[in-house]
This record gives structure tokens, sequence and C-alpha cells, in this order.
């Protein structure tokens, strides 16, 4: 063996060490034990009311802020009024449930928030929400200021084109809110009524 | 002539009992055939630029399945059945298209479930009132009903 060969070979030997050392490092920071733990919960959580960051208008012609909304319990549903089956229905139910809380639901707040802005002025959330309980208020905004609040309240919804018209894919559980702007649960709007209401108290 | 009084009363009282109790009770069933399609009901609307929707139980009591193809009603230029699906609790709406009816089954169309939706509206639906639907079957071919309009926080038929 000749020293020149001698050094090719340490060469190649030395990179493709390397390599295989940048790969294991790769692999073990990645799907190996190094990797973060997947689906951790807390990151997929509702954000705390005070840590979110949005303006949305109220079905009165309001600006909001995050902190308007502390200092009482909260539920939170997304819908649109072109919505014609499960926004009603999840409405309703949210009147049914406080009707069955009596004098408490008087210190609970919700915010039904349209997905559907290009639609949904603040005059249309009006008409549409004095159809269900007081304590409900209809939000709209700007396509960023929605896009802002489903992001704290990892909320998702998506506009499907149907022919000449469309309508929007959206997360449809109610979100709970304690009066101090942290997150309790979601109802799904299946649930019971008892169940629901139960929930409800824990906010309370 | 008390008796003639109570009479009278009874009588009159028969008389209003049909007219309180159709107010609140639910539409009676329309059978055809081995069809028969039960308590429906329509969601009112606002105005008639926004969509609403029907519901109702559609229960084939024969031995052989049928499938209901097609919607008519007057009030909404477009009648189509809806699904809607829940997948990581994302709400989805759907055209259901073509729905089987099984034989000795029942299928039932309910709020926050599968729905018709009633599109381009020609009239808003109004709470109180009613309106013509004709459901179109392959087999058992047309069947109308009469469909009351509730409120719009309805749940169910009768309210």
């Amino acid at each position: 063996m000749t020293p020149s060969f001698q050094k090719v070979l340490s060469l190649v030997g030395g990179t493709v060490a390397a390599i295989v050392l940048v790969l294991f490092l790769g692999w073990w920071q990645v799907d190996g034990p190094g990797a973060p733990t997947k689906d951790v919960p807390t990151n997929k959580l509702p954000l705390p009311i005070d840590q979110m960051n949005f303006t949305l208008t109220a079905d009165d012609g309001r600006r909001i802020v995050p902190a308007d909304w502390i200092g009482q319990p909260l539920l939170v549903f997304f819908g649109f009024t072109y919505c014609p089956d499960v926004c009603p229905t999840a409405l309703t139910e949210i009147t049914d449930w406080l009707d069955g809380l009596g004098q408490e639901s008087e210190r609970i707040n919700v915010a039904f928030i349209t997905v559907d802005p290009e639609r949904d002025t603040f005059q249309a959330m009006s008409a549409y929400v004095e159809n269900f309980h007081p304590a409900i208020t209809g939000y709209t905004g700007s396509p960023s200021d929605i896009a802002d609040v489903a992001r704290g309240l990892r909320a998702k919804y998506e506009k499907v084109v149907t022919g000449q018209t469309y309508t929007m894919d959206h997360t449809a559980g109610i979100f709970v809110y304690d009066a101090q702007g942290m997150f309790v649960t979601v109802i799904d709007i299946h649930e019971p009524k008892t169940t629901a209401v139960q929930k409800i108290k824990r906010a309370l | 002539m008390t008796y003639s009084l109570f009479r009278s009363l009874i009588v009159a009282m028969s008389l209003f009992m049909p007219l309180v109790s159709a107010s609140y009770a639910v539409a009676e069933p329309v059978r055809k055939d081995a069809m028969v399609v039960e308590a429906p009901w329509a969601r009112a609307s606002i105005g008639t630029s926004r969509p609403s929707a029907a519901y109702l139980t559609i229960h084939n009591e024969g031995t052989s399945g049928d499938v209901l193809i097609g919607i008519q009603t007057s009030v909404a230029g477009k009648a189509d059945v809806h699904t809607m699906t829940m997948t990581d609790g994302v709400a989805r709406m759907g055209v259901a298209g073509a729905v089987e009816i099984p034989a000795g089954n029942k299928v039932e169309l309910k709020p926050g479930g599968m729905h018709i939706m009633l599109m381009k509206l020609a009239q808003p639906l109004e709470k109180g009132k009613s309106f013509s639907m004709t459901l179109r079957f392959e087999k058992a071919g047309n069947i109308t009903l009469t469909v009351p309009v509730l409120g719009i926080g309805a749940t169910g038929p009768g309210e």
C-alpha cells in the first residue's frame, strides 16, 4: 500500500463516518429517542384569552380585544349565518343549557364568531343571534381578524365551493372559558344537556 | 236544562279540541304503499338569501329497498339532502345524493345530522306557516307532504 493510497482511504473512511454520524444524529433528533414527544396536548389546547391577540367587531359595531372577554365565564362557538343546520342547532343547544343553569347563567358571555366574514356583517350577526339566548353576542371582523382569533382557539375552518355558492367547514365544538380567561373544556353539540351543563358549571 | 247546557258545552269543547291540539301536534304520517314519511318540519328562515333546513323520518315498511332520488318544493329553487359529518371536531356538510332507504328500516333526518337543505328560497319561511314538498322515490314514486315551519331555535317536530 502506497502512502498516497492510504491517505485516500482514510479520507474516504472519514467522510463516510462523518455522513453516518450526521444521519445518525438526524435520526436521533427526528425519529429516534431524541425526538420531541409527539402530540403534546398543551400545544393543541386553546390559549388562555390573555395570550391571544385579536380584534373583532361585536354585533353592535363595537371593536373588542381579548381583555374584553375576561371577567366573566365565556362560551365560544364558530359558525356562520348561511349555515342551516349545525349553527342554529348549536345556538339552540346553548340557549337550552343556559336556561338549565337558571340564574347562574346571567354571569356567562357567549361569543358566536363567524368564519364567513365575507357575507356576515355585524348587522347580519345581530339579526341572527337575536333568535337565540340574549347572552349570545355575534362577532365578525376582517378575514385576518377571524384567522387571529381562530389561531388562539386552535379552531379550523375552510371555504368549500359548491357550484355557484359556497359553504364553510368549521370546528363545531363549544369552547368553555372561566372568568380568568383560562380554557376549561370543549362541549360537543351532540352531548346530552346534563353533561354540557356540568361542564359549564366547572367554569363558574 | 242543566244537562243540555252541559251537553252543548261538551259538544263545543269537542269542536274546539281538534283545533287546539292540531296547532301543536306533529304532522300526520303520509303513507304510500310501504313507504311512510313521518314528522316533517322545517326551520324558519332569515329572509330568502340564507338557506334553511327541513327534517323528517322515512320509514320503509316494505320488503325491498328503495331510494330517495329527489326533492321538490315551490318554496326553494333547490332542495338536496345534505350530510353532516364531524371529523376531529370539524363539521363538514356535503351533498348526500340519492339516499338508500333499506327494507324494514327508518332513515331519520334530524338537526346536527342529515338534513334537507332548502336553497334559493322563493319566499321567507315564516314560523307557524307550512309549505308543500314532494319526495321522489325510485320505486314508491312521489310522496307529497305538508311541512310545518317551526322557529329557528326548534330542535324537533311539534315544537
